[in-house]
């Protein structure tokens, strides 16, 4: 039988010097959903990310994937387990080419002495130029990163995520910062990718919301304003009164 | 694996000159007494390689590479030393057979923990492993609690102040500030000798170049990348899936190892080891090295452990007041002006000049050509 959820966030507690950042949130993520949280500055979104991915320690609580406790593993044991993580600025590898920064995160050769051995084979170059092609980067390979612009940069991102091909893709604001031409791409690149896997959206872009999202969570203070469909948050009184009403 | 993608042709012109350089010109120019000092200046070629892999590639600085460097020397030290302490050599002390320094502390008896370095072969283990094994112990500690930078270096430093002081006042096992001295033969071999000098010139070479190329297999391989990587973003890299702790403890084992076998061969071509090869000051003086030579470049970081110990060996054999200043002149005018030093001189000053007269001198050749045709 199927899980119900594949991600469990229950009672999630993080005070950082007595402010509690995150506190007591309850999150389930169906399979194949594509999960929108959105809030006012300061809520917890950006915090609620690092929590799961293992960035930031929690106070209390639990994250469950599958049947597995993240809170107690390492940042690449949650990438194992098939978590992937975007930033909101683009963190990728500025003095590698495009092409090597995909291969270092091609799922092979995670230990010392695999990355010693580590040979770039033609399954892997053909992965990896499908991936390029996918993220409009295709013509870029030998590229260094840093030269690439910012919008180039968040798919490149995006990118080095989808070689891992995670089961739960978290993305922190993947189009802020990008021009309209960009934004439109990037919203097309999205919907593609967001198929076959359960994905947590933070964004402010209500428009791409709307366009995206299966579901929506308010966050408010660290907590739980309201959830359930696009329609339904927008028309919560408690939510126009804190976010949408400004 | 093929060679044209372990080396390219340009990376092989430099390990060729190089080893040319080694090989060739310095044995050829140099007489016996100053080929053995150049020779010495190579097993500072050991660190430097060494740091290019872990400060210029994966951005960790370690101040204490000196701790390495002299645990590799000083377990070379002790089976020479075991070796030269024959009883009928030590026949006027109060305890024959066991080293000189022993005796004037009036100790007794051999320490247990010698017994094992009259042994060569545990000899040439130790040189590696108990660097690498000191190495491994800091590295765990310090990185999978991602104590790194400033901290890490300051770290270090302690350590090299650490080991220096206890050297120092353990004179009994250790042969105190003096070290470990009147060292003869290995296995019999007089290492004295100016023949067997030059042969260690030799040995030497060709052991940094065995070095070498394996820092230029880590370099080219997944995990140079990944150094690199981790150097600019370690955050991202744990999010790419890989344990950074254990990939900084790799590299930084290795390059001690590197160290142990450069302090071993130190040992052997200047006949002692010394307190003075292990602290603070030469610990930053082989961090200068890498830096003049170019931190990102293995084969600078040769160059540089050459050229700064020849500048030091000329200047304070002429001004010794004057050397330290000019040695953090140096430092100072590297980080400022030059910060990929001789490597990064070459690459984006000489070696694009050479291209353009090269390229000019081609085109030159081939104008006159394509003329009469038109």
């Amino acid at each position: 039988m199927q899980e119900r959820f594949i991600l469990k966030v229950e009672d999630l507690t993080v005070s950082f010097d007595g402010f509690k950042a995150v506190d007591g949130l309850n999150l389930y993520i169906e399979p194949n959903e594509c999960h929108v949280i959105i809030g006012p500055n300061g809520a917890g979104k950006t915090t609620l990310l690092d929590l799961i991915c293992g960035r930031t320690a929690a106070s209390g609580g639990s994250v469950k994937f599958h049947d597995k406790e993240l809170l107690s593993m390492r940042e690449d044991q949650i990438v194992h387990a098939g978590v992937g993580r975007k930033f909101q600025t683009p963190s990728v590898y500025e003095d590698l080419t495009v092409f090597e920064n995909l291969e270092l995160n091609y799922p092979k050769g995670y230990s010392v002495f695999g990355a010693l051995t580590f040979r770039c084979d033609d399954t892997i170059r053909g992965r990896i130029t499908e991936i390029a092609e996918t993220i409009f980067l295709e013509d870029m390979l030998d590229e260094k990163a840093a030269y690439l612009s910012h919008g180039q940069k968040q798919w490149l991102e995006i990118g080095m995520l989808l070689i891992q091909d995670p089961e739960l893709l978290m993305l922190d604001e993947p189009v802020a910062g990008m021009s309209v031409a960009e934004r439109k791409k990037t919203a097309e690149l999205l919907k593609r990718i967001i198929t076959d896997r359960s994905v947590i959206v933070i964004e402010h872009d209500m428009g791409f919301v709307v366009d995206i999202a299966t579901r929506v969570t308010v966050l408010h203070q660290g907590q739980v304003l309201s959830e359930g469909s696009m329609e339904h948050v927008q028309n919560d009184p408690k939510v126009v009164e804190v976010y949408l009403g400004h | 694996m093929t060679f044209s993608s372990f080396m390219t042709r340009k990376e092989a012109f430099g390990f060729l000159v190089l080893a040319a350089v080694i090989f060739l010109v310095l044995p050829l120019a140099l007489d016996a007494f100053r080929l053995n000092l150049f020779g010495k200046y190579l097993t500072y070629a050991f660190v430097a390689v060494g740091l290019a892999l872990f400060w210029g590639m994966g951005g960790i600085l370690s101040l204490g590479q000196g701790v390495f460097f002299g645990l590799g020397g000083y377990c070379m030290a002790m089976f020479l030393k075991l070796e030269a302490s024959t009883p009928e050599n030590t026949a006027i002390q109060s305890t024959p057979g066991i080293p000189d320094f022993m005796d004037w502390n009036q100790i007794t008896a051999l320490p247990a923990w010698w017994e094992p370095f009259n042994s060569f072969a545990f000899a040439l283990f130790a040189v590696v492993a108990v660097p690498v094994a000191l190495a491994f112990v800091i590295g765990l500690a310090m990185f999978t609690r991602r104590v790194g930078g400033v901290y890490f270096a300051i770290i270090t430093q302690a350590i090299a102040a650490i080991l220096t002081i206890l050297i120092i006042g353990q004179q009994g096992f250790t042969g105190g500030v003096n070290g470990i001295t009147d060292l003869r033969t290995l296995m019999g071999w007089d290492i004295r000798s100016e023949a067997a000098k030059t042969t260690l010139y030799f040995v030497n070479g060709a052991l940094l170049f065995a070095v070498l190329m394996v820092a230029h297999y880590i370099r080219k391989s997944k995990l140079g990348r990944l150094l690199r990587a981790m150097r600019d973003q370690p955050d991202r890299v744990r999010f790419s899936g890989y344990n950074v702790a254990s990939f900084k403890i790799f590299i930084f084992c290795v390059g001690a190892a590197f160290a142990g076998i450069g302090g071993a061969m130190f040992t052997l071509q200047v006949g002692f080891m010394s307190p003075t090869l292990v602290g603070i000051v030469p610990s930053i003086e082989m961090v200068i090295f890498c830096a003049v030579g170019g931190r990102l470049s293995i084969i600078g970081a040769v160059y540089g452990a050459l050229l700064v110990n020849w500048a030091k060996s000329t200047l304070s054999e002429s001004y010794p007041e004057l050397w330290l200043f000019g040695l953090g002149a140096l430092f100072i005018a590297v980080v400022m002006a030059f910060p990929n030093g001789l490597a990064g001189i070459w690459s984006e000053r000489i070696e694009p000049q050479i291209l353009r007269l090269f390229n000019r001198s081609k085109d030159d050749k081939t104008a006159p050509k394509r003329a009469p045709a038109e």
